[in-house]
């Protein structure tokens, strides 16, 4: 089947790409780039984009797809379509599941879920096994089976030394260890440590407890080589600790969240458990740092950290309601309402952050919109303007913050592994 | 007169003027108490529900009393042995009683925000006896009324509030209320049981407790958790009560003028030595007969409140 892209931008910062075309892609290839007539085309698929801009697909590296083990909250299907319909052609799964991503067959099990669907799963790895912090996870075992980076995810790393193994060992795969950054003997608050938990009266995180395993992994990582990668950084001191050691040269990398660049814990007022996260909301401080990191390259990737939840989960007392959100549905209307059209981050910066720079942390190849290359694009309505409705969601549960809130930038269609969803549905092509 | 709100979540944001009428209304109760029948019929035929996640005694003998002397109906939920203990959810223990009609809620629990949720889950007037460390407010409005009941008013008034603060839900609601009423609120404790940016509320923070008593009008003092907190926020309860004990003698040498409160329970010889407790200084036992005439004032004014 042929697809007509017609009067696109096509954008890749990566290479060097900025400019209005027409792409055909046809049986899932880019065919032909350039001022190409529909009427060449009759049988088609055309698509007009005027004022859209067409990117290398986007990628989310941090989600949790709770299969197997929390059916009832997200499959790797419904996970991926939540994906496709946030604009997203891939993603990295965080392997606190049950049983964990500790072994081989769990990994096959997951690919084989994936298998047919457009959006790209690719595993993370648990770092030690059932990520107890007592033993290092079969690593070499689990990178053969697919996995693309190892993390205790939901959990730190729990000592040193496994850390420094992990780090060590990574090195054969070249896989980086992505670590939740929290010490654990500080763990285990509803919220983060501020004058507004002391007004609220809940048990608290303070942001010390991300640094102090910053600053750790960043050590480790300089002492031995390894590639050492902060998930959900949320703390202005971390960013600081991170920036310093990306300008010695150390092989650090970050992410960070939409919510930790959109709200701060003055929300928390309101007690709803939708904005129970861990980390969890940081001061308008931290917020402002979050920023800053992203504008000057210390933070190189924006994820979602996607946590399903049920809804009776959810619906609990505070300090007893689970840590998390889902986000992959929210995540580039946040990313464009809140850094694009504040002029706080280019389109470019966003495709960066969305779509290249996770690729790159995880060793994955970045696509190339170029003629004989499989197309894995994007396309993005940066203008368009709607408001979030958690029961449109393609994902199985509903526990987000940003329901109702107005956001101006979204996804039209994506397309990947000869499927297209558009128009909510999946087509293949 | 009718107080703002249809519920008492908390004193934070509570005006001078309703903290005013319930200890007004207090004072009418507080005489209802001396008389021999001790019972009025203001609340006949309400139905109050006492929702006790967490164990209490005093609070929730003062609330059940205050119930009944203002003839309402009682009904007593206590996790123990219930259907939540079974792993029935708060949302659904909730419903299911409230479909019983009930008209108040009292609500302890050890989170906090679980008052406010309730108002949203039900249509109940709801009291908060107590949320995690969040606030206690009838029990803030009971120092309150024992202090003015003892030296006249309020406005003016150093007050300090001594002890574990951190986990305090009672130091909050006291804050804030003693605050509106225009009195200047310290706290005094060991560095680690000090809230983080606890001067944000205007407060001012005291680590010596000599110099605590000497600067104050009343000194509010708090239960230390013997089994939470030895060992990891103080190094013993010895040392506590060496460098943060009230003791006659240090009342003696710093400012024997000084109004002792405590909220009970009491570590006798940890945060007060028994001559303290028994002493001269304090209005240990006022305070408690005075939760009941203050928990009347609150459950009359939102059980008779017109609707809006």
């Amino acid at each position: 089947m042929q697809v007509l892209l017609k009067g696109v931008r096509v954008l890749n910062p990566e290479q060097k790409l900025d400019q209005k075309s027409d792409i055909l892609i046809e049986d899932g290839i880019i065919k032909e780039i350039g001022l190409i007539e529909t009427e060449k085309y009759q049988s088609a698929k055309v698509l007009e984009l005027e004022d859209k801009i067409c990117v290398p697909g986007l990628y989310d590296m941090h989600v949790h797809l709770r299969e197997p083990g929390r059916e009832d909250e997200e499959t790797v299907v419904t996970g991926s379509n939540s994906a496709a319909a946030g604009g997203f052609t891939g993603v990295a799964c965080m392997p606190n599941t049950n049983p964990t991503i500790d072994t081989a067959e769990v990994v096959r099990f997951i690919a084989e879920k994936s298998e047919k669907h457009l959006v790209e799963v690719n595993p993370i790895g648990a770092v030690t096994n059932r990520r107890k912090g007592e033993s290092l996870a079969p690593m070499l075992e689990l990178a053969d089976a697919g996995v693309v980076g190892f993390s205790d995810d939901g959990d730190v790393v729990k000592t040193s030394a496994l850390l420094r193994s992990a780090l060590e060992y990574s090195q054969m795969i070249g896989a980086p260890i992505i670590e939740h950054c929290e010490d654990g003997s500080m763990a285990g608050g509803a919220m983060n440590e501020s004058k507004i938990s002391t007004q609220l009266g809940l048990p608290s995180i303070p942001t010390v407890a991300e640094d102090i395993i910053v600053i750790r992994g960043i050590l480790l990582a300089e002492y031995t080589g390894g590639k050492f990668h902060v998930a959900h950084v949320s703390s202005k001191r971390s960013v600081e600790l991170i920036r310093e050691a990306k300008q010695r040269g150390v092989n650090v990398t970050a992410e960070v969240t939409p919510h930790h660049f959109t709200l701060s814990d003055e929300n928390i007022k309101s007690f709803n458990t939708n904005l129970k996260m861990n980390p969890p909301l940081r001061e308008q401080k931290d917020v402002e740092a979050m920023v800053e990191a992203l504008q000057d390259g210390t933070i190189d990737c924006i994820a979602s950290d996607h946590a399903p939840h049920a809804i009776e989960e959810k619906e609990m007392e505070f300090i007893y309601a689970p840590n998390g959100i889902i986000g992959l549905e929210t995540q580039l209307g946040l990313a464009l309402t809140e850094l694009y059209h504040t002029g706080k981050l280019t389109l470019q910066q966003i495709v960066e952050k969305l779509s290249i720079n996770p690729r790159k942390v995880l060793g994955l190849p970045v696509p190339k919109i170029s003629e004989g290359e499989k197309a894995n694009l994007t396309i993005i309505d940066p203008e368009l303007e709607w408001e979030v409705d958690v029961n449109k969601f393609k994902s199985k549960s509903k526990n987000s913050p940003f329901n109702k809130k107005k956001l101006k930038g979204a996804s039209v269609a994506v397309i990947n592994k000869s499927k297209m969803f558009y128009n909510d549905e999946f087509i293949n092509i | 007169m009718a107080l703002s709100s249809n519920h008492l979540l908390g004193l934070q944001g509570v005006s001078k003027e309703d903290i005013q009428l319930i200890l007004d209304t207090a004072t009418t109760f507080r005489e209802v108490l001396e008389r021999p029948i001790k019972k009025v019929p203001t609340l006949q035929g309400k139905t109050i529900l006492n929702l006790f996640y967490e164990n209490s005694t005093r609070t929730r003998l003062s609330f059940e009393l205050a119930e009944k002397r203002l003839s309402a109906d009682t009904i007593n939920f206590s996790k123990a042995g219930s259907s939540a203990a079974k792993g029935e959810s708060f949302k659904d223990t909730v419903r299911n009683i409230e479909s019983m009609k009930v008209d108040m809620i009292i609500v302890r629990h050890e989170s906090a925000g679980v008052p406010k949720y309730l108002t949203q889950i039900s249509d109940a007037n709801i009291i908060n006896a107590g949320d995690g460390r969040h606030e206690h407010p009838t029990q803030a409005l009971l120092d309150m009324y024992s202090i003015r009941e003892r030296l006249g008013g309020i406005e003016g008034l150093k007050v300090c509030i001594v002890g574990d603060i951190s986990h305090s839900r009672v130091a909050l609601s006291n804050i804030y209320g003693l605050q509106a009423m225009g009195a200047s609120v310290s706290v005094c404790g060991p560095s680690t049981m000090i809230p983080w940016e606890i001067e944000s509320l205007g407060v001012k923070v005291y680590n010596n407790i000599d110099k605590a008593i000497a600067e104050h009008d009343v000194l509010n003092v708090l239960r230390i958790q013997l089994e939470r907190d030895a060992g990891v926020l103080i190094p013993s309860v010895r040392e506590y009560h060496n460098y943060f004990g009230i003791t006659a003698e240090r009342i003696n040498k710093n400012n024997p003028n000084v109004l002792i409160m405590h909220p009970g329970p009491i570590n006798r010889g940890v945060e007060l030595s028994s001559e303290v407790a028994d002493g001269p200084f304090q209005i240990i036992l006022n305070q408690v007969t005075n939760g009941v005439a203050v928990r009347m004032a609150v459950l009359y004014l939102l059980g008779t409140k017109p609707e809006a």
